[in-house]
């Protein structure tokens, strides 16, 4: 038997208050990766046809740098608004399903920043 | 028992998927697909940072037949992923949902996805315009 009140026993397991803002935020990064998608094709010419130095100065732009930045966190943030989906679609045991998502978070954030640190490293070897 | 004969659901097995739907379960696959993807975006940043030996191991792993239709088939899923999510941002608009137009559209973001692919691939290899 539980005294756990109905309320008690919802918190922590997501509101059902914030699906509004995570719809509308998986648009709103959807049309900004539109643009960003094909800056992408211009760092695939780079991964394939540059040296190494012609890379370096290459992302060392700051028109490159901010839209690699921009790329990746819009990138992993929309990645990871629709891998949460996804998983609150097929996973139905609360316990998987929310340490899922969170792990999810954690990794993308941590990816994220990776692709900022790694930036910083090239400007600055660039110099 | 008597048997009463009530509406069936389609059964899945049997049921011969619209061409809409097909789409839309791989506009989901793809988009996980794109998920690692953006890690592999990362990695290939870290091999940069790390010097020109790294960049240049990894570059030749990449000119690897293998290793470069992955990642034209992961463009393609860029592609693809884009296109039918442009017609997600009109269906969420209230626009494009003409029955008979539905197959029309799909056609349209199949060829979408398939020019820009290749528009890209000529991109990356024609000469000129690196650095």
């Amino acid at each position: 038997m539980s005294f756990k009140t109905p309320l008690a026993k919802a918190r922590g397991l997501g509101s059902a208050r914030s699906g509004t803002r995570h719809w509308w935020v998986q648009r709103v990064t959807a049309v900004a990766l539109i643009p960003l998608s094909f800056w992408l094709i211009l760092f695939v010419k780079q991964l394939f046809q540059s040296s190494y130095i012609e890379i370096s100065h290459w992302l060392a732009s700051p028109f490159n740098s901010v839209l690699l930045l921009a790329w990746a966190f819009v990138g992993f943030y929309h990645g990871a608004l629709g891998l949460q989906v996804v998983i609150e679609d097929y996973i139905s045991s609360e316990g998987l399903k929310i340490s899922l998502i969170w792990s999810i978070k954690l990794i993308f954030f941590t990816a994220a920043l990776s692709s900022l640190v790694f930036v910083m490293r090239i400007v600055g070897s660039v110099g | 028992m008597t048997q009463r004969s009530r509406p069936l659901s389609p059964h899945l097995q049997v049921y011969r998927l619209p061409l809409t739907a097909v789409v839309s379960i791989l506009h989901r696959m793809t988009g996980v697909l794109l998920t690692l993807g953006l890690i592999l975006f990362v990695i290939s940043l870290a091999q940069i940072q790390e010097g020109a030996s790294a960049f240049k191991a990894m570059q030749s792993l990449i000119q690897h037949p293998l290793a470069e239709l992955s990642i034209w088939l992961m463009i393609y899923a860029v592609f693809f992923h884009l296109c039918h999510g442009i017609r997600h941002l009109f269906w969420d608009m209230g626009e494009g949902y003409e029955k008979i137009l539905m197959n029309y559209y799909l056609i349209l973001e199949l060829f979408g996805s398939i020019a820009c692919t290749g528009l890209s691939y000529l991109f990356v290899h024609l000469p000129g315009g690196a650095s």
